[in-house]
């Protein structure tokens, strides 16, 4: 194929993947400390869309503006959810967090599907189709916007891991929960924070992907499995492997995508996601689990 | 006791078998057709996810496959209902029994075992909806020829007795395995399976007869869909819907029980007729409510409403003498 048409997939594929891994990060973090899979994530993303398409609707506010009001926002969301719903709902078992989650998944979806209907929705703004020219590309300004935002996250996201307390008092729980409790650091309320550090992801992702993407109930769905895949190729609850994951991810979509057609490129994603799931466990990056 | 679930089996189909000479009414008759609907398919889920502890969120992948299988080899290769009928309950069974012989060997379980059941049957739904075969975005339409002969019976209480008839196989089915060595290596599995196997159970082998039992059931309820319906797409036969519903109905019914999926079911398609009414045509409302529900049983009342039911009679039956029943007198 011609270098002209393959290149610009190559660069689309990164800037998506950024947002992957956006995503994905939530999703790791949360896998990582808490050792649930969060089967809401998906939803809670569509969740943040709708919130900040409403936001521009109804108050004008530029979804690069609105990132500083959801992220804490949904922060707080996340922390309630785990707080008072997850965690007491699944007395600490494997499965029963599972169908928690995938209850609270199935609980968000429909409530946004009864609320709003299941029409499209986009947002028009001036920046939504500008591009800027690079090395004989067009490349979309709001998605150069969206990898910058990624990567700055996945930085902040690490930074706050490895220098403050409540980042150090998140590492002791996903090492040694039991030891953690007993140096006097309250697991339940480092869970809820972790799960609101999750969910302030998708917010930020959402805020990032509204300009140049739609809204609908279901959306969410599509990013589920994404997000899922990108996880388990980076390793379970490794920071860096959520941010190689997604960008491979969205590598594999958009070059899928160009190869088979549009409708097959996350067929793609999805055998990746099974091949890995059944051959390496442990990630790309990690050891054999 | 061992024929005492079988009497109760008898006598459950017995009393639901007489429905219909009570009442004529479509709207009870087919909402008890999509309740037994459910517990067929729920039934499946429990085989492998109540009594073997493997949950799937992927069950779509067995029921759309007994869906189509059945409507494709009717439309296509003019089959007769009948024989489609059962080669769509096996190919069900079929991709039961690869999914299994890909995952379990590797050792997937918990939440991988889930995910990985979740991505099968998104990847089944992606290709359902562009390949010709399936009649792709548009989806098939099975002709209509009413008549026992191609399994479209003419009244609603027929098709009734049909699903019925099926239900009744997989009580049995499962009350059979509940008491067999396999249904004990099944519950050893789900217990605790490094300890079955150092006791010489093969949890691959084990977990991969259930998951093509539980497929089997699941593709049954797949195909009644497409005989009763007529009509099947990507959505409808591999949409996350229907694995969230199988799973539904026995948590809330009870999971590991032989009723927990078919008093699940009633109560599942009930509380939807309930939200129905309250909100008319409006989508949503009542798959909100069971989201409401499977967390309040989750959180409240782990063994489903049979659990409830056991809890109860423990605490109103007088304490029992253990002496002079551990003491036999030859």
């Amino acid at each position: 194929m011609h270098l002209s048409i393959l290149l610009p997939a190559i660069v689309n594929g990164v800037l998506n993947g950024a947002l992957y891994a956006l995503i994905a990060l939530g999703l790791t973090l949360v896998y990582g400390v808490l050792h649930i899979i969060n089967f809401a994530h998906g939803t809670l993303l569509t969740a943040a869309l709708f919130a900040a398409f409403f936001m521009h609707q109804m108050l004008g506010l530029d979804p690069y503006l609105a990132v500083f009001i959801l992220t804490p926002a949904f922060f707080v969301v996340g922390y309630v959810l785990q707080r008072f719903i997850i965690g007491p709902a699944s007395h600490g078992n494997d499965g029963n967090i599972l169908l928690v989650t995938l209850g609270l998944a199935v609980i968000i979806e429909n409530g946004l599907l009864f609320a709003f209907r299941g029409d499209t929705r986009t947002i028009d703004v001036a920046y939504g189709f500008a591009v800027v020219p690079i090395a004989g590309m067009f490349i979309s300004v709001p998605r150069l916007v969206g990898f910058g935002g990624a990567v700055t996250v996945a930085l902040l996201l690490w930074l706050l891991l490895s220098l403050t307390d409540t980042g150090k008092a998140i590492r002791a729980v996903a090492k040694e929960k039991l030891g953690a409790q007993l140096s006097g650091i309250d697991v339940a309320h480092i869970y809820a924070v972790t799960f609101g550090i999750g969910t302030a992801c998708v917010a930020i992702a959402a805020c990032l992907l509204i300009p140049t993407y739609y809204v609908n109930p279901h959306v969410g769905n599509a990013f589920v499995l994404i997000a899922f895949t990108t996880v388990v190729l980076g390793g379970m609850g490794s920071i860096p492997g959520a941010l190689l994951g997604g960008l491979f991810v969205g590598l594999v979509e958009s070059l899928c995508g160009l190869y088979l057609g549009e409708s097959l490129g996350q067929i793609g994603i999805f055998l990746m996601f099974i091949l890995v799931l059944l051959f390496r466990p442990g990630g790309l990056l990690g050891e054999r689990a | 006791m061992s024929r005492g679930g079988y009497v109760a089996i008898v006598a459950v189909v017995a009393a639901l078998a007489c429905v219909p000479l009570f009442t004529g009414s479509n709207v009870v008759l087919n909402f008890l057709v999509t309740a037994l609907l459910l517990t067929l398919a729920g039934q499946g889920w429990n085989v492998l996810g109540g009594y073997g502890g493997q949950y799937s969120f992927g069950h779509a992948a067995f029921f759309g496959t007994g869906a189509y299988a059945t409507a494709i080899l009717q439309m296509r290769y003019g089959l007769n209902a009948w024989p489609a009928f059962a080669l769509g309950v096996a190919a069900g069974a079929g991709v039961g029994a690869a999914i299994g012989a890909v995952t379990f060997p590797s050792g997937l379980r918990g939440s991988y075992f889930a995910l990985v059941t979740l991505a099968f049957a998104e990847v089944l739904r992606i290709v359902a909806s562009v390949t010709p075969i399936t009649g792709a975005g548009v989806g098939i339409l099975i002709k209509l020829d009413v008549g026992a002969r191609a399994l479209q019976f003419p009244s609603r209480a027929a098709f009734y007795w049909f699903i019925l008839a099926l239900v009744a196989a997989a009580l049995v089915i499962t009350r059979l395995i509940e008491q067999s060595r396999f249904g004990a290596w099944l519950v050893a599995v789900r217990e605790n399976e490094d300890a079955a196997r150092a006791l010489g159970v093969d949890p691959t082998r084990v977990k991969l007869g259930a998951i093509t039992i539980s497929a089997a059931m699941a593709a049954a309820a797949g195909s009644f869909y497409a005989q009763y319906f007529l009509f099947i797409d990507a959505p409808i036969a591999y949409g996350p819907w229907i694995s969230v519903e199988a799973l539904l109905a026995p948590i809330i019914g009870g999971v590991g029980t032989v009723f927990g999926p078919l008093l699940g079911a009633l109560m599942v398609k009930t509380l939807g007729e309930a939200a129905k009414l309250v909100t008319g045509d409006v989508p949503g409302l009542d798959l909100v409510l069971y989201g409401v529900v499977l967390i309040l049983v989750v959180g409240a009342a782990p063994r489903g409403v049979a659990g409830v039911g056991a809890r109860c009679r423990a605490w109103l039956a007088p304490p029992q003498k253990l002496a002079r029943q551990d003491v036999p007198h030859d």
